[in-house]
């Protein structure tokens, strides 16, 4: 059974359909990236994921349960699915370490003192220590993504969507990123990713959905999808993308 | 190729300083004129003797000046305990018109309408109404003091402008913001008491400043049903030397504490703007 399982996914803004009947899976432990131009839906799919939008029709699946029906909490799905946004979002009025103890401490009730050992962990480990007591205009953009990662991990989340986290980042900086997710999938992260980064998606994914139009219109193993494409969209698409 | 320089300056260094030495010598020209028009040809209007003898008469602001200051007091008091109960309102009232379950829907009614009517009545109107009229009920002793009455219409008057401003403070706050704490798993409330609110209030700061700096002022207007204020010991001393020079008193002792309350909403606001570019 697979850990996402999106059927029929229909998303409309007013007669705008954005997502336009999508069905994907997405299995435990593995890498799924979205790829496909800006507007083909790939952000708007990530925030129906996480219940951030009602979808019109179609149903989502957390382990088999639906969580799209309409009136269901969305806080205890949310607390289960990790988000990070392409613009960081940290809270500014808060320091590193307490953008990562927000949720845990409000949603799950934990304690500061209990939390602290966890969390510092997680900063450490992402190579930001000595970034903990800093606030988020004090960080690069590089850092400020890593600290959103560290917030979304403290909830322990079973899966992680990633909206083009990279986009808005120097380009030097964005390696020390995608490490992180590097990281995340060598610990068996289960990972959805929206993402222009081809390279990455290549090298790292275990599945790439071609996305145009608020449709699926190929997917499969890096490999083919990037080595030998079959849809003439896609391979356009790639054509411009990998020049 | 180098651009020429002179004792260590740059063309444009030296450019500068010629344009900063020429405006610092229109500027001081101009208000040296101003200044000599208003003193020599004001003195030669046909009532400026008069004028001069019952507005700036320094014995009478000598002799009035400690007790105006002893009145001020009573504005500070007043100002004291309304302000803490502004805000505290004016932030139930912005939170109750963005309530958005439908049980509370009464609660967004009321604070609409509640700052339709405060905003639309003058302060002066509603302290006449609140402060008169509730007294009128025939409530015992302190109940009918109108320190008590009058400060509840200012209380509702400034409420209504504070949530308007908080109200935009909590809309200046980005929706991504929103986005994230939503994503994280925090319950709507959560997401307003921890996440938004804060950098609302922070937002709003220098203009609710401004709110302090009305409020001050507008003490005043509770002199009309009693309390004896600055204002009102000021028309006292006025009848007692037939002099209006105690108003310049309390004019000088008003400005003695909004000016620096001003400077220093107008340095606030300067800070965030800087912050935001």
């Amino acid at each position: 059974m697979a850990k996402l399982d999106l059927r029929g996914v229909v998303k409309r803004f007013g007669d705008n359909t954005v997502c336009d009947g999508i069905d994907l899976q997405v299995d435990t432990g593995d890498m799924v990236c979205l790829i496909g131009a800006s507007g083909a839906g790939k952000s708007t799919l990530l925030r129906c994921i996480n219940l951030l939008e009602p979808i019109e029709d179609g149903a989502i699946y957390l382990d088999g349960e639906d969580i799209s029906v309409p009136g269901l909490d969305p806080q205890g799905v949310r607390a289960r699915i990790g988000m990070v946004f392409q613009s960081y979002n940290l809270f500014p009025h808060m320091t590193a370490l307490e953008n990562a103890m927000l949720a845990p401490r409000r949603v799950l009730g934990r304690s500061r003192d209990d939390l602290r050992p966890e969390v510092e962990a997680l900063f450490t480990r992402f190579g930001l220590a000595d970034r903990m007591q800093n606030y988020p205009d004090q960080l690069s953009g590089g850092q400020q993504q890593r600290v959103a990662i560290v917030r979304a991990l403290a909830m322990r989340p079973e899966v992680m969507l990633f909206d083009e986290i990279t986009s808005a980042l120097d380009p030097q900086l964005v390696g020390e990123v995608l490490d992180v997710l590097l990281m995340l999938k060598a610990e068996g992260m289960t990972m959805l990713l929206a993402t222009h980064e081809m390279g990455f998606a290549r090298q790292a994914a275990d599945k790439v959905c071609f996305l145009k139009d608020g449709k699926i219109v190929e997917e499969g193993p890096p490999e083919t999808l990037f080595g030998s494409p079959k849809h003439p969209d896609t391979q356009a698409f790639l054509a411009r993308a990998l020049k | 190729m180098k651009t020429p320089k002179a004792a260590g300056l740059t063309r444009r260094e030296i450019y500068e300083a010629q344009q900063r030495r020429r405006s610092v010598l229109v500027a001081s020209t101009s208000t040296v004129l101003a200044v000599v028009a208003l003193v020599v040809l004001v003195p030669l209007t046909p009532g400026w003797d008069k004028v001069k003898r019952s507005f700036f008469n320094a014995d009478v602001l000598v002799d009035t000046f400690p007790k105006l200051l002893d009145a001020f007091l009573i504005n500070v008091m007043i100002f004291a305990w309304c302000a803490p109960a502004i805000a505290v309102l004016g932030l139930l009232i912005a939170l109750a018109r963005d309530a958005k379950s439908p049980a509370l829907f009464p609660l967004r009614i009321f604070g609409a309408t509640f700052t339709d009517v405060f905003r639309g009545v003058p302060v002066i109107l509603t302290v006449y109404l609140i402060g008169f009229g509730i007294p009128g009920l025939g409530l015992p002793r302190p109940w009918n003091s109108p320190y008590i009455w009058g400060s509840l219409a200012l209380i509702l008057t400034y409420s209504a402008y504070v949530a308007e401003i908080f109200r935009s403070g909590i809309d200046s706050v980005h929706h991504s913001q929103r986005s994230a704490a939503l994503s994280l798993g925090l319950s709507e409330r959560q997401v307003m008491r921890d996440v938004v609110l804060p950098q609302a209030v922070r937002n709003v700061v220098p203009a609710q400043m401004n709110m302090l700096i009305a409020l001050q002022k507008d003490v005043s207007l509770l002199s009309f049903i009693g309390p004896v204020e600055i204002f009102r010991q000021a028309g006292v001393f006025k009848s007692l030397t037939a002099n209006f020079t105690p108003y310049v008193g309390a004019a000088i002792i008003f400005l003695a504490v909004t000016i620096p309350a001003t400077r220093y909403a107008d340095y606030l606001m300067a800070k965030q703007m800087k912050e935001r570019r």
